[in-house]
């Protein structure tokens, strides 16, 4: 197969932009995205040209590194996947493929189509998490018996990868689906209901700090979402935060 | 052979860690805020260290390549983590766990380490659990358990396929509490190039900043590597594409012996390679092993037949099949552990039975893991002569709710529907048991330096057991290394701020500095990668799951040929002072070119087959491996000498068996 690619090109985050187009040929429709973009990058060095850079990790689809904005959408066409699980079968030959980083005021581009997501980092560091110390010195892990499905639903919300396709869809730049992942993960838990109230307050401060535009309930995040999680759970963090805000001491 | 001194306790296996723990000498309050401790990595053993010795009040650096600590290849691990929490009331125990791991290994690792891994194994999970880890749960809300290839329990805690993202998770929660605190400082994006070693003691890193290109400098009065395997000097593996030996091969370099770097694990169920452009492979869970049925055509015409797509498997009549591993090992059947399950599926498509365009796959077939379930749930339902298409039905969707997660990644990367079809697997390159050589407090032989997780050699011997790697991750982050590098650190009240302008810090900075121009100056014309592809073709065919003399010896052969080749033909753009991912994978594959001949190097001393290693010269007439244990019970931990690791100096340290017998494993 043989592609026409637009590649966003930026050299650091303070410069501009533009798109640059190359040619690759060759492509096997068992290729995944990534390697497709590994015969281009071998193809630019040799052609005396930067490769494109680019985030990526584990290539299985659960680390989150990857962030491709191709053709308009966060991680391409299809559903419950990462730019990583991306097929070059998904693409028919001869096709002209756009590729973007994801955009966010909150996501600023580091260099082409890589993105500073320290953002996503911050907002955990602001509350996502049960404050208990390592010690080990903790009650049976079996002490406390928790429902089945609050232990599924909050295993559902926990299973969010922290990429930013959320972000890079939303008409608002909103990390709320990002966010409210882990309000529901730890407020459906009773080892995470002790803080809940501070945490919700905390976390959503924290998004707002940090430059996230507000949910309009379009539902966008939660299509492009490639591990599925449930515009739900930004109802849950919506009442969480109500009621955290008309109790807080 | 002096230094090698493992500091094992003195005492009964069972008391040796708790007398340990309540003679070594404590750090006050107030003199642990003047020590800093670096913590290079972020996955299960670095993130739970980094956090565990925040908490305690140390200053923590934590460092890692990726954007961010939650990223780290932990993320990856699928089917579950060890415990001895006899939950089930099967007869587990901490002896049985501690057991089943030395036997699991082969023999090949350290007892006192072993059993401190079993005894803490418990506190992992009423760690995570109170941490908010989403553990599988029964109806009645208490944990549920599964289990695993070679034990008879069921000890194995999980989070449907994802247990590795919901304990690295917890962990990254933990750190990022102490980075809230100011107790941690997080530099991610950032990668160790160099080691410095004052006055014989680690005393801090050089670390490239992956955004500017600059060249860091941090001292601190303990470093931890925690940075994971090498598997990647196969090039394809299950690792992540960035996980690398740079961290552990400086170290080495400086001092730190590497312990049987031979011993790689290879796992059974992959993703077979689908073309030359690959550039990972994806594994399938053990899991899969418990009611799929592995199998190549008893005919090799119908395998040829196959292979040119005249043949559909399910064509096949069931005499036609040949399920090798139940034929082979009548009593384990398909769930045999992981290295005999690659050999006998090298076996079979060696000898020219393998059922995909390469000849290198064989099936994972669940039609009658399907009929059966389908059966069953229509007696349930009551229903009377069942049709074979209501029986599929309900069979299917019994496999979808045990693997459904599994048949949709496999259904994605292949295109074809498992369902309907049996799946292809190959094994591939998981795990590395081997790894940087530490005493019973994780320290290596440089002082100050500790090894954690999968980054050190051990605890799993020359064979890991499933769902045992994140119990180690864990339990040497959160439970060994607080008490040991405390103890370390107790000489270290008085020393003070480690200054970073001494001249073992220009040393070391002017080291990094020319190894990166050196390759930007090579002017050559092959990217990286080419070279990188290469050598991961020489390890495989010579040093993956079967290995000779004839062919180790022409492996490093070939290996120094390729690492000449590199040095004077690659082909990196850019500068240092900018952001260079290229550079960043020149120095990880220069790395690599020299870690493949130690492993090679290894693997022809050890004149014996065990676990993951081995030895086409040592093996019974039936086929299996023979293990000499008058010989080869001992760790082989080489010393880095002379600027090459063509003269590697192996040292070795004893193993010796009180607690268990030495037997020959039998799967039959």
């Amino acid at each position: 197969m043989n592609f026409t690619i637009n590649v966003w090109r930026q050299n650091g985050p303070k410069e501009k932009g533009g798109i640059a187009t190359y040619k690759v040929s060759n492509i096997s429709d068992d290729m995944s995205f990534l390697e497709m973009i590994d015969v281009l990058n071998e193809q630019l060095i040799i052609q005396d040209i930067d490769p494109v850079v680019f985030d990526h990790d584990c290539r299985e689809g659960i680390c989150g590194m990857c962030s491709m904005f191709i053709n308009g959408e966060a991680h391409g066409p299809g559903r419950g996947v990462t730019t990583c699980q991306l097929h070059m079968r998904e693409f028919k030959d001869g096709d002209t493929i756009t590729i973007e980083p994801f955009r966010a005021k909150a996501f600023p581009v580091i260099k082409d189509l890589m993105v500073d997501r320290g953002s996503f980092d911050r907002i955990i560091q602001a509350g996502g998490y049960v404050s208990v110390n390592t010690s080990g010195n903790l009650p049976d892990a079996n002490a406390t018996p928790i429902e089945k499905q609050d232990a599924d639903a909050a295993f559902d919300s926990a299973t969010c990868i922290g990429c930013g396709a959320c972000v890079a869809t939303c008409k608002n730049a909103s990390a709320m689906l990002f966010t409210s992942a882990k309000v529901s993960q730890l407020s459906l838990l009773p080892q995470g209901k002790i803080e809940a109230s501070e945490r919700v307050m905390n976390m959503v401060k924290q998004m707002d700090l940090e430059g996230f535009g507000n949910c309009t309930n379009t539902g966008a995040c939660e299509v492009e979402c490639p591990k599925g999680i449930s515009i739900e759970n930004i109802a849950r963090m919506n009442r969480e935060y109500l009621s955290a805000s008309i109790t807080s001491k | 052979m002096s230094k090698l001194n493992a500091n094992i306790p003195e005492g009964s296996l069972a008391e040796k860690w708790t007398n340990h723990k309540s003679k070594i000498p404590l750090v006050s309050p107030a003199n642990k805020r003047q020590i800093d401790v670096i913590v290079v990595g972020t996955g299960l053993a670095g993130s739970s260290a980094a956090a565990s010795l925040a908490e305690l009040g140390y200053n923590v650096k934590a460092f890692c390549f990726q954007d961010s600590p939650r990223r780290a290849h932990s993320i990856a691990a699928q089917g579950g983590i060890n415990a001895a929490k006899n939950y089930q009331n099967d007869g587990d125990s901490t002896f049985r766990l501690f057991y089943d791991t030395i036997k699991g290994g082969d023999y090949r690792s350290r007892e006192a380490n072993v059993h401190r891994l079993a005894e803490v194994s418990a506190s992992i999970i009423d760690q995570c659990v109170a941490q908010g880890v989403p553990f599988a749960r029964e109806y009645g809300g208490l944990l549920d358990n599964r289990s695993f290839g070679g034990v008879q329990v069921s000890r194995t805690f999980y989070a449907k396929g994802q247990t590795g993202q919901q304990l690295l998770l917890g962990a990254y929660s933990a750190l990022s509490r102490q980075v809230a605190k100011g107790r941690v400082e997080l530099l991610s994006r950032h990668e160790m190039v160099e080691l410095v070693v004052v006055d014989g003691k680690a005393r801090g890193i050089i670390a490239r900043n992956l955004v500017t290109g600059e060249l860091e400098r941090h001292s601190a009065h303990a470093v931890l590597l925690c940075t994971g395997g090498y598997g990647n000097v196969f090039y394809l593996s299950t690792n992540a594409m960035g996980s690398n030996v740079t961290a552990a091969w400086k170290a080495h370099r400086k001092g730190a012996y590497m312990a049987n770097p031979c011993f790689t694990q290879i796992h059974p169920t992959c993703i077979p390679v689908s073309g030359d452009s690959q550039s990972k492979l994806t594994l399938m869970s053990e899991s899969l092993r418990n009611d799929g049925r592995i199998w190549v055509p008893k005919k090799a015409e119908d395998a040829l037949a196959i292979r040119e797509g005249k043949l559909k498997p399910t064509d096949l009549s069931e005499e036609n099949r040949d399920y090798y591993l139940e034929r082979r090992y009548p009593a384990f059947g398909n769930l045999v552990p992981r290295d005999v399950a690659s050999r006998a599926a090298k076996e079979r498509c060696d000898a020219g039975y393998g059922v995909n365009k390469t000849g290198e796959a064989v099936y994972l077939d669940f039609s009658s893991a399907i009929e059966r379930f389908g059966s069953e749930a229509a007696h349930v339902k009551g229903i009377k002569n069942p049709s074979e298409d209501q029986i599929k039905k309900l069979g299917e969707r019994i496999v979808e709710s045990k693997y459904g997660n599994l048949f949709q990644m496999y259904e994605k990367i292949t295109a074809q529907n498992p369902y309907q079809t049996p799946m292809m697997i190959y094994p591939a390159v998981h795990y590395t048991m081997g790894g940087i050589w530490v005493d019973y407090n994780l320290m290596t032989t440089v002082p100050g330096l500790f090894a954690l997780g999968e980054a050190n050699f051990s605890d799993h011997g020359a064979n890991r057991l499933g769902a045992s790697a994140l119990m180690q991750g864990l339990a040497d982050g959160y439970f060994v290394a607080p008490y040991t590098v405390g103890t370390y650190l107790s000489q270290d009240i008085t020393t003070g701020q480690i200054s970073t302008e001494s001249t073992e810090f220009d040393e070391a900075e002017a080291t990094a500095r020319n190894r990166m121009e050196g390759f930007l100056n090579s002017k050559g014309n092959t990217p990286v990668e080419a070279f990188h592809r290469d050598l991961g073709k020489i390890m495989w065919s010579q040093c993956g799951m079967a290995r000779n003399e004839e062919g180790l010896k022409k492996a490093i052969a070939d290996i120094r040929i390729l690492r000449d080749k590199f040095y004077s033909d690659v082909k990196v753009l850019g500068k240092i002072g900018e952001m260079n991912p290229e550079l960043d994978k020149a120095g990880r594959v220069a790395d690599f070119l020299e870690l493949g001949e130690l492993m090679c190097m290894d693997a022809l001393a050890r004149e014996e087959s065990c676990g993951g290693h081995f030895r086409e010269e040592f093996q019974s007439k039936e086929g299996e491996a023979v293990r000499k244990d008058d010989e080869f019970a001992f760790v082989a931990a080489w010393e880095f000498a002379e600027s090459d690791p063509g003269k590697s100096k192996l040292h070795k340290e004893e193993l010796s068996f009180e607690n268990v017998e030495l037997n020959t494993r039998s799967y039959k």
